[in-house]
């Protein structure tokens, strides 16, 4: 006869180890994203060409670059339609885009999600 | 006693997505069961066809959550065959290593919700808090969880580190020595003995006759998986082992699955070994020449295929997704003939459903009219056989073939 | 008179039952937490769970009788509050007794079973329905284990009143300890009255959505877990005064920790089986009661029987 509670052991073990969940957002400490996480984005604008290949390759059109003055762009990114793919990081020829570790997005304003990275006065 | 109809679904808990299924009871036994789809069907398909390939590699990943990986390496085969690009072994190397490490998050997912159907929701937390291990080294290899975002046409996006590799191999022994563990519970635990055991019952002629693929038909003793038949990335140069399984119900699927967790540490395993050196993708084109392919891949649930026609521009002309979950889901009724209420959820949570994947529609339009009808299962079976034997295919010789090779 | 009114209402009564409930929910749920490596919720959560749920609309069905439909909350309610009164907590006698009061306790906490099948049945919703006749379905299979075993020491005791069994053991110490089986037979057929896993079958969360309780919302909700929390504690307190009857001649404070600690102890007990089972059909519920549980309380009675032989010689 097969008895039940096989889990016996393992069961009263936790009771001793520390508890694998995380009291987020009071201890934000342990969560540490990876070098490779791809969060919010940020245009360097002293970089770009202007070529935008990145708008070409973005799956969700979140990304605008308009062109202020001569060799001065700028980048409007929609943090709602940008699907965090980073693509156009890689298809960037000058490496103007980089993808940050910033995850805390969320916001109660629709029109805060969408940002400008401003060119830098000459 | 009356029977009653009682609806499962769109919105249930046990459904993990929506689906609607209607199910007649007298008492707690089941009389019939009927299943209706698309509630989760998005235009995914027909979005394809609007957006260049590099744009579908992301679209295409975000058909479900789980099989992410699946659906994206399934069409950047199918783009990669017709355009004539051959990747690098590095890259087919990375490709299997997230392919199997994608395998081992859904088999855990998976064991986390089966416990969570027959009400044990110990063997949840457990399992989920293991699944943590694997998210954590695919979030370290790829920047995210799910959704990797690993392939680009020609081959892959992000390399691995040496460190990397070291981070795999002792997660690999860690995970090893867990899913050991849950072999025991899942084996001779009474409580979970007693749901699973000869519940959920699909003899191995009618797992071939309705079309099973996955785990679930390899449960029924079919010994089909396409990383063996039909190798795709680097599985033609991996060793690893077909698990199958004589019970025929949801124990059997619950071993299978568990089998394949030990297979997938091995090929990561040898994987890692093998890897040689070199660059990780090749510059593709952007106009992909004409032409159609169809590709297939062992998704965690089943075979899934994958169905690309070009035309020589930037957008691709047609794509068509058959995930593995459409095979499944005729096998449901089979299974619960005659079972009680209390099968349900996990008879359904066996084939490991994932409706995302499955939603798709096909349109009819017959050649001279200008609208769109609609076609009974038997038509178009009947109109596919009639179509191969105009082409000079006559399957009912493959028919008696397959019914004698079963038999032996 | 202003005293059996404090003690009807306040304490042992209603709001002890209240606040020892609400604890209780509070000790089962956080034990339960950190047998799963979690962390569990805070202290206050089940009484901010009833003060959010008495804050939300009810919504009573149209094709339901909505007499009936608001009645049963507030039977369950009472009949729990009338049971406590009879089980001695921290002296070897209760609050109020009579001959045969363990009889008529055991059918005092039978009641919010029925509540919960007459509630589900007249909320005429199928899915109450059918966890409504699930829930008497596991009544007959459960019930007579967890009479038979609950009567054992009290034939034993030669008398039927719950404060008479309390004075037999206190007179003979060490007696308790014959009756360990029926003990374990209680504790796990208790679970099955409490709808706790593995016999949680009419409020199987993922099969019939929740079972008696799927049209319950708002008020009628918040009394309903209310009464099942106190029926934990009640149920405890009977189980500790009918098996665990030592330290009763302490004075009152050391008396009413005494009897806190035993409840601890059986709702720790339960929290772990919790944990430790999948959740049962129903038919595999019944034959298991009727094929161990039946058998074993029926070998506690023939044990008690003989050794009462024995004392009377």
């Amino acid at each position: 006869m097969i008895w039940p509670g096989k889990m016996l052991k393992q069961v009263l073990g936790s009771i001793f180890k520390k508890p694998a969940t995380t009291r987020y957002p009071f201890h934000k400490k342990e969560l540490d994203m990876p070098d490779r996480f791809r969060g919010k984005l940020l245009f360097h604008p002293e970089m770009c060409i202007g070529c935008k290949m990145c708008m070409r390759d973005c799956p969700a059109n979140a990304i605008t670059i308009r062109k202020i003055a001569d060799k001065e762009f700028e980048a409007d990114i929609d943090l709602g339609k940008c699907i965090y793919c980073a693509q156009c990081v890689d298809i960037c020829p000058k490496k103007a885009l980089e993808a940050t570790k910033k995850f805390e997005l969320a916001s109660l304003v629709r029109g805060k999600l969408k940002i400008t990275f401003k060119a830098e006065p000459k | 006693m009356r029977k009653v109809v009682i609806p499962i679904g769109p919105q249930h808990p046990a459904l993990k997505e929506p689906e609607s299924f209607s199910v007649t009871l007298s008492g707690e036994r089941i009389m019939a069961f009927s299943a209706r789809l698309g509630y989760n069907h998005r235009g995914i398909e027909k979005a394809c066809e609007d957006r260049s390939y590099t744009q579908n590699v992301y679209l295409t990943e975000r058909i479900c959550g789980i099989c992410s990986h699946a659906h994206s390496t399934a069409f950047v085969q199918a783009v990669e065959e017709i355009a004539g690009i051959k990747i690098p072994d590095r890259a087919s190397y990375i490709r299997t290593i997230i392919s199997e490490l994608e395998r081992i998050h859904s088999h855990l997912l998976w064991l986390g919700v089966a416990g969570h159907e027959i009400g044990f929701d110990t063997l949840l937390m457990y399992t989920w808090r293991d699944r943590e291990i694997v998210m954590d080294i695919l979030a370290q290899i790829t920047g995210n969880r799910v959704n990797y975002g690993m392939n680009t046409i020609g081959g892959v996006r992000r390399d691995i580190s040496e460190e990397q590799k070291k981070n795999i191999l002792k997660a690999m022994d860690k995970l090893e020595e867990r899913t050991l563990y849950y072999i025991t519970v899942a084996t001779s635990e009474r409580t979970v003995i007693e749901r699973l055991s000869g519940v959920g019952l699909l003899p191995h002629d009618d797992a071939v006759r309705l079309g099973a693929v996955g785990p679930t038909a390899r449960a029924s003793g079919v010994d089909r998986d396409t990383r063996r038949d039909d190798p795709y990335a680097a599985y033609d140069r991996i060793k690893f082992k077909v698990i199958t399984d004589a019970h025929c119900d949801v124990y059997g699927r619950t071993l299978v699955r568990v089998g394949e967790l030990m297979e997938a540490y091995k090929i990561i395993r040898q994987a890692l070994k093998d890897m040689p050196e070199g660059p990780i993708s090749v510059k593709a084109p952007r106009k992909i020449p004409a032409g159609e392919a169809v590709s297939r891949y062992e998704a965690p649930r089943g075979e899934d295929l994958h169905y690309v026609k070009s035309n020589g521009t930037e957008k691709p002309e047609r794509v068509k997704v058959r995930a593995p979950t459409l095979a499944n889901i005729q096998t449901v009724a089979k299974m619960l003939e005659d079972r009680q209420l209390a099968d349900l959820p996990i008879v359904i949570a066996a084939i490991d459903p994932c409706f995302s994947c499955t939603d798709r529609m096909t349109i009819i339009k017959r050649a001279g009219s200008r609208k769109h009808g609609a076609m009974a299962w038997d038509e178009l079976r009947a109109h596919g056989i009639n179509w191969y034997k105009n082409k000079g295919i006559d399957f009912s010789e493959l028919n008696e073939k397959l019914k004698k090779a079963n038999k032996v | 008179m202003l005293a059996s009114l404090i003690s009807i209402f306040i304490f042992p009564g209603f709001m002890f039952l209240v606040v020892a409930g609400l604890a209780g929910q509070f000790i089962d749920r956080k034990i339960y937490a950190r047998l799963q490596n979690r962390i569990g919720p805070p202290w206050y959560q089940p009484a901010a769970d009833f003060i959010k749920l008495a804050a939300k609309e009810d919504i009573v069905p149209d094709e339901a009788n909505p007499g009936m439909f608001k009645a049963m909350p507030i039977f369950a309610l009472t009949a729990i509050t009338t049971s406590i009164l009879y089980i001695p907590l921290w002296r070897d006698t209760a609050l109020y007794t009579f001959k045969g009061d363990l009889v008529v306790v055991l059918y005092l906490l039978t009641i919010p079973t029925l509540t919960f099948f007459l509630g589900g049945w007249y909320s005429t919703s199928l899915y109450s329905k059918i966890g409504a006749v699930r829930a008497l379905t596991q009544l007959f299979a459960y019930e007579v284990p967890l009479l038979m075993s609950i009567l054992a020491p009290g034939l034993l005791a030669n008398t039927w009143s719950l404060s008479g069994i309390s004075q037999f053991y206190a007179s003979h110490p060490w007696y308790w300890l014959v009756n360990i089986p029926g003990f374990a037979i209680s504790l796990i057929t208790l679970l099955g009255k409490l709808e706790k896993v593995p016999f949680d079958i009419p409020e199987a969360e993922t099969e019939i959505v929740a079972g008696t309780f799927t049209e319950y919302s708002g008020r009628l909700m918040a009394m309903f877990k209310l009464a099942i929390d106190m029926e934990a504690i009640a149920a405890a307190s009977l189980l500790a005064a009918v098996y665990l009857p030592f330290g009763l001649s302490f004075n009152p404070v050391i008396g009413f920790v005494i009897y806190l600690l035993k409840v601890l102890f059986i709702i720790t007990a339960m929290s772990l089986l919790r944990t430790l089972f999948a959740r049962l059909r129903i038919d595999q519920m019944m034959s298991f009661c009727w094929k161990y549980l039946a058998p074993l309380a029926f070998v506690q009675i023939v044990l008690n029987l003989t050794l009462k032989g024995f004392i009377l010689r």
